[in-house]
């Protein structure tokens, strides 16, 4: 399992651009994220896939290459801090029974919302924890459930965005 | 400032960049374009093809031949869609071009408006880079980052994709030409320690083979090979698409690696014990079997592209650099003379190859005309001064095999792509970016019936290209394999032909055909010596087989010289 980091210019298309890297090769992406980075104007790709690291380095490097991808890099699990976000709606009336509250005290999950028919409950973790949870609430009859992609951070002191910050846009040709 | 058209703005934009040639077709959503073409005089050259696959393919040779961008125009919808043959070719051979397709109204996009297709979607793949312009003021700044990526790092076509209403809307024009994009690092820094570490693996071999690519052509290179050569004696072997890149009679070069290539060359790629692959990629078709390629080497591999170090061999010394300045910065450093033992080898394996294969081929007796012979008729009455183009297939591989390039970028062929159809809109927009040099078309009957309404524009512009048709009533290649591994059995390669000569005249355009081997040199002096246009047909030996062949899945020392 391999982490992908990429930062790229906010354009039009550069998901699709990214994607194509992997879909020509026929790997399967596991996880992917994608928002706004602390920079103005520049994304953060957080992909997850599963193959080998050869074949990872070669996928990183065709990332790298496109013109409007500013750096890419991978790294194995221990290289980064990761966790991801599940969110679980449960029924009000499997709510109340005061296991759960046990529960999610023993599990670090929350309760962030509560309806008339239905409460809502989020963690964050690994993936084995969501699951250990989403395993746990079964009997609470869970009514709806979602998970996010991975989120990471390196455990580099400094990020690859902190020098990319100094670099200026744009320069043209004086004329 | 006075406010301009959108339209304009590219015309404009395209002139600071220095383009006078474009190659396109109208179309509904691209009019704004050529009205204003028409009303203003930009000093361009727009030449008419008759399919926008023909534009494509003319833009990437006219690159190849001038060293400036090629640039298309094609509307929105199949005219743009006509061109993506055309830009997956350039992609594959990173030739700099830039394609420009119209698009429907900004307001439309994305509700199947007539003509509509999503061709920056489209295009991704086969693109370096691509961009939908949807307003005006974008144009200038598209422009400059569409010529800055096609032209820089390693070279590929880019596509800008504009709607009509960008192309009608008007606003302020000024334009800045692109000097640094801050995702973008085109010309990674060579550092020193890798040129002494190539210097000291040099040094320790004793059979060393440098592998020449386009890369060379594409930096401009040539001169700084030519010198590393002359000073180390290293051999030099070349791909298909470095051919030219080093005369043929220089002593030094050692022939074509690959499925067709040489025999010395191949065979002796499995005994070098040291590699120098420069700016080539080890594609299948060079390499045969990966896991047994270059078996006792050492791999020094210099690319500009990073991603095609360690892609399909891994290197000992993987050097991320233009290939020019490695060439230019190792060759006053270094002191090295290779071994004429190891020079010698090459020279026996070579004359086999001559005996068994070359003479039979280029000096034939008995039986129809090669196609061997009648590119080397060819190249001998061209003193191997011509551009040559090619179409795909076995009158490619003869080409590559029989002419003798003497200059640069004189072989213009469909490397990775492997385009039927290339030959003879390429061989145009070779004749159009050089027009006082003869540029020759050889072709195959297959090919040529591909794209054969670009004969529409050679008459229209009166295009000098000579045209050799290598008829054989056979898609020769695919015959080849069908009798090498399909047992003789023929499936669909069987074509009758037209009277290609015929056609010709219907064009205005002068031909001949010739059968019979005594008329050969006559027919290519008269094709040479007529002013204009000119088509030969040259009926060939129908079933022959282009030798020597790394037949698919065997290694390069597993090379034979017949079937």
């Amino acid at each position: 399992m391999y982490t992908i980091t990429a930062f790229s210019e906010n354009h039009i298309g550069l998901l699709n651009r990214i994607t194509i890297v992997f879909s020509r090769r026929h790997i399967n992406i596991e996880s992917l994220t994608v928002s706004s980075s602390e920079m103005k104007g520049v994304h953060r790709f957080t992909i997850v896939i599963e193959e080998d690291e050869e074949l990872v380095n070669k996928v990183v490097k065709q990332i790298a290459k496109l013109p409007e991808v500013l750096r890419a890099a991978y790294f194995q699990n221990d290289d980064i801090i990761y966790r991801e976000i599940a969110l679980y709606k449960i029924s009000i009336d499997s709510a109340i029974d005061k296991n759960l509250e046990h529960l999610l005290r023993e599990y670090n999950a929350r309760m962030v919302d509560i309806q008339k028919d239905f409460v809502i409950i989020e963690k964050t973790g690994h993936v084995e924890d969501t699951e250990k949870l989403y395993d746990m609430l079964k009997h609470f009859n869970i009514l709806q459930f979602v998970r996010s992609g991975r989120i990471s951070i390196s455990k580099q002191k400094k990020e690859l965005s902190a020098y990319l910050s100094e670099l200026p846009i744009n320069e043209y040709v004086k004329g | 400032m006075k406010k301009i058209s959108g339209a304009e703005a590219i015309l404009r934009s395209l002139v600071e960049e220095g383009v006078d040639t474009i190659f396109g077709y109208p179309g509904g959503a691209i009019m704004p374009i050529y009205d204003n073409m028409h009303i203003q005089d930009h000093n361009i050259n727009h030449i008419l093809v008759r399919h926008e696959q023909g534009a494509a393919h003319a833009a990437q040779a006219y690159a190849q031949v001038t060293g400036k961008p090629g640039v298309c125009f094609a509307t929105s919808g199949p005219g743009a869609t006509n061109l993506l043959t055309g830009v997956t070719n350039a992609n594959l051979d990173s030739i700099p071009t830039v394609f420009i397709t119209a698009q429907v109204p900004s307001h439309l996009l994305g509700s199947d408006a007539f003509q509509e297709t999503d061709m920056v979607s489209l295009s991704m793949p086969v693109t370096k880079w691509n961009y939908q312009i949807t307003k005006a003021e974008e144009i200038p700044d598209a422009i400059a980052k569409a010529f800055h990526f096609a032209k820089t790092g390693r070279p590929g076509p880019v596509l800008l994709d504009i709607t009509k209403d960008a192309q009608i809307n008007e606003f302020d024009f000024r334009y800045k030409k692109i000097k640094s994009i801050r995702s973008y690092i085109p010309k990674p820094q060579l550092k020193s320690t890798d040129v002494d570490e190539a210097i000291a693996m040099i040094q320790k071999s004793k059979k060393p083979l440098l592998l020449a690519g386009h890369g060379i052509l594409l930096a401009n290179g040539r001169d700084e090979l030519l010198s590393f050569v002359e000073k180390t004696e290293i051999p030099a072997a070349v791909t298909l698409l470095g051919k030219s890149v080093i005369p043929e009679d220089n002593p030094n070069y050692v022939g074509m690696l690959g499925m067709h290539g040489n025999y010395a060359p191949n065979i002796l790629t499995n005994r070098a014990d040291l590699i120098i692959a420069a700016g080539m990629r080890f594609d299948d078709r060079v390499t045969g079997d990966l896991k047994r390629y270059a078996v006792n080497a050492k791999i020094i591999h210099v690319d500009i592209d990073e991603a095609e170090l360690n892609k399909n061999i891994a290197a000992d010394l993987a050097i991320n650099a233009d290939i020019k300045e490695f060439l230019k910065e190792i060759t006053p450093k270094i002191s090295y003379k290779t071994d004429s033992a190891w020079l010698s080898e090459f020279e026996r394996l070579n004359k086999i190859e001559t005996d068994k294969v070359i003479k039979p081929e280029c000096f034939p007796s008995t039986g129809k005309i090669r196609s061997g012979e009648a590119i080397f008729r060819l190249s001998e009455q061209t003193k191997g001064e011509a551009i040559v183009v090619t179409d795909v297939g076995q009158n490619q591989m003869m080409a590559a095999r029989y002419y003798k390039y003497m200059n640069p970028n004189t072989l213009i062929t469909s490397g990775g792509l492997g385009t039927m159809g290339f030959g003879l809109p390429a061989a145009m927009g070779a004749q159009v970016g050089q027009p006082e040099k003869t540029v020759v078309l050889f072709a195959g009957d297959g090919g040529f019936q591909m794209t054969f309404q670009e004969l529409g524009t050679i008459f229209q512009y009166n295009l000098p290209v000579k045209m050799m048709i290598l008829n054989n009533n056979f898609l020769g290649m695919v015959r080849q394999w069908q009798d090498l591994f399909m047992d003789k059995r023929y499936a669909e390669t069987i074509m009758p032909t037209p009277d290609f000569p015929l056609m010709a005249k219907a064009f205005g355009i002068n031909s001949n055909i010739v059968v019979e081997r005594e008329n050969l040199d006559k027919a290519i002096y008269d094709m040479l010596n007529t002013p204009g246009p000119y088509l030969l047909e040259v009926k060939i030996e129908q079933e022959t087989n282009v030798f020597p062949m790394i037949y698919p899945g065997s290694a390069v020392d597993e090379i034979v010289l017949e079937g």
